[in-house]
């Protein structure tokens, strides 16, 4: 019993020289791949956000094409592995990228930048959740209050930043907290391209140290650490959210 | 120009990891959905600390991405290895592929279990009342009554946690599993033709998806008779 607490209290020790901000530690190298991870969500969420309301708007629109075009992006990207949409932005990018710079004479390769890859990959993957979450939200707005803002006069952009904006994020918000969760595990996959986020940093640790498992762990907290927080400002939101509309 | 004898190629390669794909899918919801059930048993009856380990366990599943799980298991457990050895169960664990099957029946458990909670909660107290005026107690009552009902509750929910799990069988690649995206991302380091393998491989896995969904709205149909209109018998004959 005695032996197995000291060994216990030794690995302890252990872990937390190894994982700590001193001499040989790797906490500052793991904080910072988790900075990468949340700024890749961050900005990967953000265009989804731009991208899915425009795909939104396509599936509502009277246009037959625009909403064939819409539906057919959301299905896709909800029906296949996000590991495949990753390799086809991030090696289809690169031969792209090769051809073009052949054009203006650079010959060889020129690869995409994998910061921007995961960007792009996560904002598309999300657009497609979001849009769905979106065109949920705006059925539920009340259609009469849209009349009232016809009655009153309100122009088509004042209408939408005014009446439907507000109400669309209102209702739309829980479902975008849990689109943002999705985008933020997401992340993860973008260290298959060589993108030094925290994952990979944690990969890159347990290779020099032959220790994966207190990396991995680690890791796992740390993205838990973001989940917690971001539910929680998530949450906080949604409580302004309905105060703001009275309810 | 689209160049159909490659298309073709990379499908008969892409097609060749299917059954892998299918075996992982298949396994992980069969064995995700009895821990789902048990765990949302556990949830829904708040045994004490058990629920709560329940309520953690869900907790750390659903808030980390499954490819940190998957390593955790394949690479992390390997640092075990004598005393996985001891206990005999190191030859489970040295294979990428039950490394991955572990890790996507942990998450069909955690993610189905919250689905099933919601549809044991759905389940009515005066159904249970009158099972339980019937004499019906615990396993009988869970099995003829609450189960399937819940079940049929969370169904619709459940549909689109299995193309989840379908998707996820995809992350299996990345500990040298060569599935159908395994396969593509060894076509794609081969050919460099990213776009026609996407192309194969994605419409692989959409006809998939499409599949699971309409045999999920198949069993929807099939498990809500009373749902449906009745079938109307009239006994008016056409005048002559």
């Amino acid at each position: 019993m005695r032996s197995v607490l000291d060994k216990l209290w030794v690995g302890c020790m252990n872990y937390t020289d190894l994982v700590g901000f001193g001499e040989g530690g790797w906490g500052r190298v793991l904080i910072a791949g988790a900075g990468v991870t949340s700024a890749i969500a961050v900005l990967g969420f953000l265009i989804g956000s731009i991208l899915g309301s425009l795909v939104a708007w396509a599936k509502m629109s009277p246009i037959r094409l625009a909403r064939g075009v819409a539906d057919a992006y959301t299905t896709t990207l909800r029906g296949v592995p996000d590991l495949l949409v990753i390799y086809l932005l991030y090696f289809g990018g690169n031969s792209l990228l090769s051809t073009f710079a052949g054009f203006f004479g650079a010959n060889g390769f020129v690869g995409m930048p994998t910061f921007a890859t995961g960007v792009l990959a996560i904002g598309i993957i999300s657009a497609a959740y979001q849009a769905e979450v979106l065109r949920g939200a705006f059925n539920t707005v009340a259609k009469g209050s849209i009349e009232a803002a016809h009655a009153v006069g309100m122009g088509r952009w004042l209408l939408f930043r005014r009446v439907v904006a507000p109400q669309v994020l209102h209702y739309a918000l829980p479902g975008l907290g849990n689109t943002w969760q999705l985008a933020l595990k997401e992340t993860a996959l973008i260290s298959v391209v060589g993108l030094v986020e925290l994952l990979r940093q944690a990969q890159m640790a347990s290779g020099s140290t032959r220790r994966p498992f207190e990396f991995f762990i680690t890791a796992g907290l740390l993205y838990l650490t973001i989940t917690v927080v971001s539910s929680l400002l998530f949450r906080f939101a949604e409580y302004r959210s309905a105060c703001r509309m009275g309810g | 120009m689209i160049d159909f004898g490659f298309l073709w190629q990379a499908f008969v390669r892409l097609i060749a990891g299917l059954p892998i794909t299918l075996e992982l899918a298949a396994t992980a919801i069969l064995v995700g959905t009895v821990l789902a059930t048990a765990l949302a048993i556990v949830a829904h009856l708040r045994v004490p600390v058990a629920s709560q380990c329940v309520a953690f366990f869900v907790f750390c599943i659903r808030g980390s991405p499954l490819l940190l799980q998957m390593f955790i298991i394949y690479y992390g457990l390997g640092q075990f290895r004598h005393e996985l050895q001891s206990w005999g169960v190191w030859p489970f664990f040295r294979e990428p592929y039950w490394c991955a099957i572990t890790a996507l029946v942990l998450s069909v458990g955690a993610y189905g279990s919250e689905i099933i909670r919601g549809g044991l909660k759905s389940v009515s107290a005066g159904l249970i009342e009158a099972a339980r005026a019937c004499g019906m107690s615990g396993f009988l009552l869970y099995r003829r009554i609450i189960l399937p009902i819940a079940f049929r509750q969370a169904l619709p929910a459940y549909g689109n946690e299995v193309i989840l799990a379908v998707k996820a069988t995809s992350l299996a690649s990345t500990i040298t599993i060569m599935e159908v995206t395994g396969i593509a991302a060894e076509l794609i380091s081969q050919t460099f033709r990213a776009f026609e393998v996407f192309i194969v491989a994605g419409a692989i896995y959409l006809t998939l998806n499409f599949i699971i969904t309409r045999l999920i709205a198949l069993l929807e149909y099939r498990l809500s008779p009373h749902q449906r209109d009745l079938p109307v018998k009239t006994n008016i004959e056409a005048r002559p």
